[in-house]
C-alpha cells in the first residue's frame, strides 16, 4: 500500500465513524447537550449561594467549563466504545478486519472521531450556556489544548473498553462504575479547595480532575493546580493508554482469534 | 501455473482441541475450488486464518505469494471474503457500505464504475440506496458478496454463500460467480450443497476433523469412488432381506432400501434373490454416484 492508499483508508474509516454518530445525532449530540443544560439550570439555581468557588467568578460561570468538559469526555468515550461493541456484537467489525487497514490507521480513525464528537458536544453546550451567562475566555489555546487531549484520552479509553468488552452489560459497567464516578468526583460542581484534606488528596489521583481544572483555567485564568502540571499529567495518561491500545490492536487482542 | 493460495503445514489449536492438524493445500490461479466437510471439520477456521481473522498456531499461508501475517496488507488486497454469517452495518445503505469497503482498500471515487457493475451484476440496483437493515436475507447475502468484490480481488472466498438462499437467487449468484471465474478470478467455495460443488468446481478438497481427507479433481473423485445407488420400495410384509444381498445394503428405512452397487450386474442378483424370497418390488430407482456418496465414504458422516 502506498501513502495515498493508507490516507484514503484512514479517512474512509474516520468518515464512517463520523457519519455513524451523525446518523443518530439526537441520541449522540442533542441528548447530552440537553442533560448538561439541565444540570446547569438545576445546580446553578440550587447551589449558587452555597458553594464557594473562585473570587470574582460566579457559580453559574464556574459550572459551565466543568459541564462542557465532563460532557466532552463522556461523549468521546461513548463514541469509540459504543461503535466497537456494536460492531463486535453485530459481527460487522469483520468488514474492517478483512482490509489492509493497519492497527495505527484503526487507532487514528477511532481516536479522531471520538475527539470530534466530544468537541462538537462541548461546543454546543458552550453556545447554549452563553444564553444564561457571560463567559470569559482568557486563554483560548489552553481551552482548545485541554479539549483535544481530554477527548483523545477518553477516546483511547473507549477503544480499550470496546475491545475488551464482548457484551453490552460489560460496557454499561465501564460507563457506570468507572466513567461516571470519575467525572462526577472531578470538581465539575465544586473547587477541590472546598473539600476536606483527605478528599482533596483523593481527587488529585483522578485524571478527570486535571482535565477539568486545566480547561477551566482557560476560561478564568484561575485553577486549583498549575495548568502546565495538569497538561503534563493528562498527556502522560494519554501516552500510557495509547501505548496499551496500540499494543492491543497490534496483537489482535480479542479481535483476531 | 501461479499459485493463488498456499497453505503450508497449518495447525490451529484451541486449548487442547486441535482444530487443524497440519493442512497442506495449494490452489492454483483461476481455479474454481471447493472445500467440503461436515460441521467442525475445520473449514471456517482455515478460511479465517486465510483472511487474517485468526492466527495459526504454526505453519504459514500465502495469497498470491503474500504471507497473510508478514505481508498482510498485500495478502488482504488480493483477497475478497464473503463471511458465512449475514453481518451488516445498520447505519448505512448498500452503496455507502460498498464505497466504505472500497475506501478501506485505498479506492476512491474512480472505483464507482466498478461498484455500479457489481451492483448490477448482483441485481441490487433497486436496493442500492436502501438501508442494510431493511434488506431481506437474500438481499443481505448479495450485498455481502458485493462488499467482497469492491476492491477487485484476484482471489474470492465464499464461505457457505448460498446457505438459506432460495433456488432462483442461488442460480443468479452462481452465474455471476462463474463469470468472475471466467475472467480469471480464483474462486474458493465452502458449501453444504454438494451438488453445487459437483457442478461448479473443478477441484475439491474434503476435510474431516482438521485434516484434508481427499483432494482431487471433482471428476477423478467421482470416478475413484464410482458406484451406483439402487433405491427400492419393497413389499416386505415382515420378511427379511436375504442374507446373500445384505452386504450390499447401504441404508434401510421400513420398506425403503438402498443398495450400493460397485458393479451394475449386482442388480440382477438383488432382483433374483428378492424374487426367491417372495418379496415384491413396488418401485425402483437407479442413481449414479455423486459427491455426497464420496463425502459419506470418506468422512463416515452425514452431510
Amino acid at each position: 500500500m502506498n501513502l495515498k492508499d493508507e490516507f484514503l483508508g484512514t479517512w474512509t474509516l474516520l468518515k464512517k465513524e463520523l457519519l455513524r454518530f451523525w446518523r443518530v445525532v439526537f441520541q449522540t449530540v442533542a441528548a447530552p447537550v440537553i442533560t448538561a443544560v439541565l444540570y446547569l439550570l438545576i445546580f446553578s439555581h440550587v447551589l449558587a449561594n452555597h458553594v464557594k468557588v473562585y473570587d470574582n467568578v460566579n457559580y453559574t460561570a464556574f459550572l459551565i467549563p466543568g459541564l462542557i468538559m465532563m460532557s466532552l469526555l463522556q461523549n468521546a468515550f461513548a463514541n469509540s466504545s459504543s461503535s466497537l461493541i456494536q460492531s463486535k456484537v453485530m459481527g460487522n467489525i469483520v468488514f474492517i478486519l478483512l482490509t489492509p487497514i493497519t492497527y495505527l490507521q484503526f487507532f487514528l480513525a477511532f481516536l479522531i472521531a471520538s475527539i470530534v464528537r466530544g468537541v462538537f458536544v462541548g461546543t454546543c453546550i458552550y453556545l447554549f450556556a452563553l444564553l444564561f451567562v457571560d463567559l470569559p475566555m482568557l486563554h483560548p489555546w489552553i481551552i482548545f489544548g485541554f479539549a483535544i487531549i481530554g477527548g483523545a484520552l477518553l477516546g483511547t479509553f473507549g477503544i480499550i473498553a470496546g475491545i475488551w468488552a464482548h457484551r453490552f452489560d460489560q460496557m454499561a459497567a465501564f460507563q457506570n462504575f468507572v466513567i461516571m464516578p470519575l467525572s462526577f468526583l472531578s470538581g465539575v460542581f465544586y473547587s477541590i479547595h472546598s473539600l476536606p484534606p483527605f478528599w482533596q488528596k483523593l481527587s488529585q489521583l483522578n485524571p478527570f480532575f486535571y482535565m477539568i481544572d486545566g480547561f477551566r483555567y482557560g476560561f478564568f485564568g484561575q485553577s486549583d493546580v498549575a495548568p502546565l502540571l495538569s497538561l503534563s499529567i493528562v498527556t502522560a495518561f494519554f501516552i500510557v493508554l495509547a501505548s496499551i491500545t496500540l499494543g492491543m490492536l497490534k496483537s489482535g487482542y480479542k479481535l483476531r482469534g | 501455473m501461479k499459485k493463488a493460495i498456499v497453505f503450508n503445514k497449518v495447525k490451529k489449536n484451541f486449548g487442547k482441541l486441535e482444530a487443524l492438524k497440519g493442512i497442506d493445500l495449494t490452489i492454483d490461479e483461476g481455479e474454481f475450488f471447493a472445500l467440503l466437510g461436515p460441521n467442525g471439520a475445520g473449514k471456517s477456521t482455515l478460511i479465517n486464518i486465510l483472511a487474517g481473522l485468526m492466527k495459526p498456531t504454526s505453519g504459514s499461508v500465502k495469497v498470491m505469494g503474500h504471507d497473510v501475517i508478514v505481508d498482510y496488507q498485500n495478502a488482504r488486497r488480493s483477497l475478497g471474503v464473503v463471511p458465512q454469517e449475514l453481518v451488516f452495518d445498520p447505519f448505512f445503505n448498500v452503496r455507502e457500505m460498498l464505497r466504505f469497503q472500497a475506501g478501506y482498500f485505498g479506492k476512491g471515487r474512480e472505483n464507482d464504475d466498478w461498484i455500479d457493475e457489481v451492483i448490477e451484476g448482483l441485481d441490487l440496483q433497486d436496493k442500492a440506496n436502501t438501508n442494510m437493515r431493511m434488506l431481506s436475507g437474500g438481499m443481505k447475502r448479495r450485498a455481502l458478496i458485493a462488499q467482497a468484490l469492491v476492491h477487485k480481488p484476484p482471489v474470492i472466498v465464499l464461505d457457505e454463500p448460498t446457505a438459506g438462499v432460495d433456488v432462483e437467487l442461488r442460480k443468479k449468484l452462481w452465474q455471476f460467480i462463474k463469470k468472475l471465474n471466467q475472467k480469471g478470478h480464483t474462486i474458493v467455495l465452502t458449501t453444504h450443497y454438494l451438488e453445487e460443488a459437483e457442478t461448479l468446481c473443478s477441484r475439491v478438497a474434503m476435510m474431516d476433523q482438521g485434516k484434508v481427507v481427499a483432494l482431487d479433481k471433482t471428476r477423478n473423485l467421482l470416478k475413484r469412488f464410482s458406484a451406483k445407488n439402487l433405491n427400492l420400495r419393497l413389499d416386505l410384509k415382515g420378511k427379511k432381506i436375504p442374507a446373500s444381498i445384505q452386504r450390499l445394503m447401504q441404508t434401510t428405512d421400513q420398506n425403503f432400501v438402498t443398495f450400493l452397487l460397485k458393479d451394475i450386474t449386482a442388480v440382477e442378483l438383488i432382483i433374483s434373490e428378492l424374487k426367491k424370497s417372495k418379496i415384491a418390488i413396488l418401485d425402483m430407482e437407479l442413481k449414479n454416484s455423486d459427491l455426497e456418496n464420496v463425502f459419506l465414504k470418506l468422512t463416515g458422516s452425514k452431510k
